[in-house]
């Protein structure tokens, strides 16, 4: 399909492949609640490079959809953010996503360089306006013609006559691949894909995650937010696993699906239905109390008294980060 | 066959409109057993999930719970056949009422049975137990409370009358691994306890595998059109 690449890729200027494109660097997100404080993202740091599909998973609830919003600027009034996020392109000068202001990531950055597939698409979608329509805007407010519409709704599998519908006469499914649509319509350098399979059928689900990988082969980047292990194992470069706002592994797919150093990884991974199919014993902790020590401690099976400090990401054997006291080494049974 | 331990639709055609969705099938649901439903999207499976919880009324055909032939839908039914089946559906957003607290949300069918409020109390503090909310979820509303948490609450609520048939449609589909595994651990647990017939719709053909005991693909179960 060489009209597709030409549609959804056209040629801008790019980082090279292996570049940084975004580094984050001791992100923290707090949320100020009437009688409590919500600590959802800590001390995060992660570096995506061009060409790169970053697959970040966890438990709902551990801080991974705010890590997006954070990084767009999309956060609600009650929450104070602390740490950088460094957008890196050729063409323009490095825009720190965290402190560049509203008034620059609306007009300079958000859609047009950081594109997001949001969570729910239902309530994303103008209800008074068709998707050919809601297409059109996108396109022109970004100098393209709005004829590509219907190509872009053929890379995402819909139906180019299903563009004359209303939201509300689409099904989930095909609402989810119309925000995916006008996401990619201003072909931004970085994409954060809020779960942007829910609703799919399984074809559906891997046209989607093929379209993701194609464009990270084209040189963009992916962010690839999911609760689905087996998309993340079948797309990603690089899997993050987020547990209580978080990241306690960060590795190569094949290494973490393989060989799992975090024993909070390794759990998840444990509840596959092609695995033990077992849940991580315990419950998550709520993210306005959380221990002091490692998070995960108080559900670990390895856990001892070191435990009590909180361990920071550290290289382990094979490439990659884990923040533990006591990482599962290669070839160990546990 | 009065006697007949299995929750059937029998022959049952459904079309919306001019669209035939279901044309004459026949799926037979058995107590004590897990059975997995597949098939392409669009081909029916929510329909015959809404028609075997008695939602929604076949044109042709007839579902029957246990031998006895069910007429009408929802609140035509007698209280004490409807109870017999539950269902769980995909997304507890759309249905969980937002005004209801959880633990309200999972009394409200034994309330809406004239249920004493003492013996409420204690089947949802028993419920909430069994799937694992803590007390402090109990209080909360939908929009406070993550997905995972929501559907156990949905699950507490569909096992609130004893079903002795559960119906779930991609009920485990936007929930994370963990949660998902927690979620078929609770009923794969009361199938057991209770002898309950399951019904599992899934896209996931792995989970379908290693969930049921059997797997009926919806095409086979459609009488072939003469």
């Amino acid at each position: 399909m060489t009209t597709t690449e030409s549609v959804s890729a056209p040629a801008s200027p790019r980082v090279a492949a292996g570049q940084p494109l975004l580094t984050v660097d001791r992100l923290g997100v707090e949320f100020r609640l009437r009688d409590t404080t919500v600590r959802a993202v800590s001390d995060l740091s992660l570096t995506v490079r061009a060409g790169e599909l970053l697959a970040i998973v966890g438990e709902s609830g551990c801080g991974k959809s705010v890590l997006a919003h954070a990084l767009l600027g999309l956060l609600p009034g009650n929450a104070t953010t602390t740490g950088h996020a460094v957008l890196h392109e050729p063409d323009s000068e490095p825009v720190d996503l965290i402190t560049c202001g509203q008034r620059h990531l609306a007009r300079r950055v958000r859609g047009r360089r950081l594109g997001l597939v949001p969570q729910s698409p239902a309530t994303a979608l103008n209800p008074v306006r068709t998707g050919r329509r809601l297409l059109a805007e996108t396109l022109r407010a970004h100098g393209r013609d709005r004829a590509d519409a219907e190509q872009l709704a053929v890379d995402v599998g819909l139906d180019p006559t299903d563009l004359d519908r209303y939201p509300h006469e689409l099904s989930g499914g095909m609402a989810q691949r119309l925000v995916t649509a006008l996401a990619l319509a201003p072909d931004p350098a970085l994409l954060i894909a809020d779960e942007p399979t829910t609703g799919l059928d399984r074809p559906l689900v891997d046209h989607t995650l093929d379209l993701l990988r194609r464009r990270c082969d084209n040189g963009s980047a992916v962010v690839l937010i999911t609760h689905d292990l087996a998309a993340a194992q079948r797309v990603a470069d690089t899997v993050a696993v987020m547990y209580a706002s978080r990241i306690v592994e960060h590795r190569d797919t094949d290494q973490l699906f393989t060989a799992p150093a975090h024993p909070y990884a390794s759990a998840l991974l444990d509840a596959l239905p092609d695995r033990a199919f077992r849940p991580v014993p315990g419950d998550p902790p709520m993210l306005t109390a959380l221990p002091p020590g490692c998070a995960f401690a108080p559900r670990c099976p390895r856990r001892t008294d070191a435990c009590t400090d909180r361990p920071e990401p550290t290289p382990v054997t094979g490439g990659g980060t884990a923040a533990c006291h006591h990482p599962i080494l290669p070839g160990a049974t546990t | 066959m009065t006697d007949a331990q299995h929750l059937l639709a029998d022959e049952v055609t459904v079309g919306y409109g001019r669209q035939v969705v279901l044309n004459g099938v026949t799926v037979r649901l058995g107590r004590g057993e897990t059975v997995g439903l597949r098939g392409p999207s669009g081909c029916g499976k929510s329909t015959l999930v809404r028609v075997l919880a008695l939602l929604h009324r076949p044109d042709q055909g007839r579902v029957s719970i246990d031998g006895t032939p069910v007429d009408g839908t929802r609140y035509a039914v007698p209280v004490a056949l409807r109870t017999r089946v539950a269902a769980l559906f995909q997304s507890p957003r759309a249905a969980a009422d937002p005004r209801l607290s959880l633990a309200d949300l999972i009394a409200e069918p034994l309330r809406a049975t004239r249920t004493p409020e003492p013996t409420v109390r204690e089947r949802v503090a028993e419920l909430a137990d069994l799937v694992g909310l803590t007390a402090d979820l109990r209080g909360r509303r939908p929009h406070a409370v993550s997905d995972g948490q929501l559907q156990r609450a949905c699950l507490a609520r569909a096992l609130v009358h004893r079903p002795d048939y559960l119906l779930c449609d991609e009920a485990t589909a936007m929930l994370d691994a963990s949660t998902q595994a927690h979620v078929a651990a609770v009923i794969s647990d009361y199938q057991r306890t209770r002898q309950a017939g399951v019904l599992v719709i899934s896209h996931d053909q792995t989970l379908l595998e290693r969930w049921s005991d059997r797997i009926v693909d919806l095409a086979a179960a459609t009488r072939a059109r003469a």
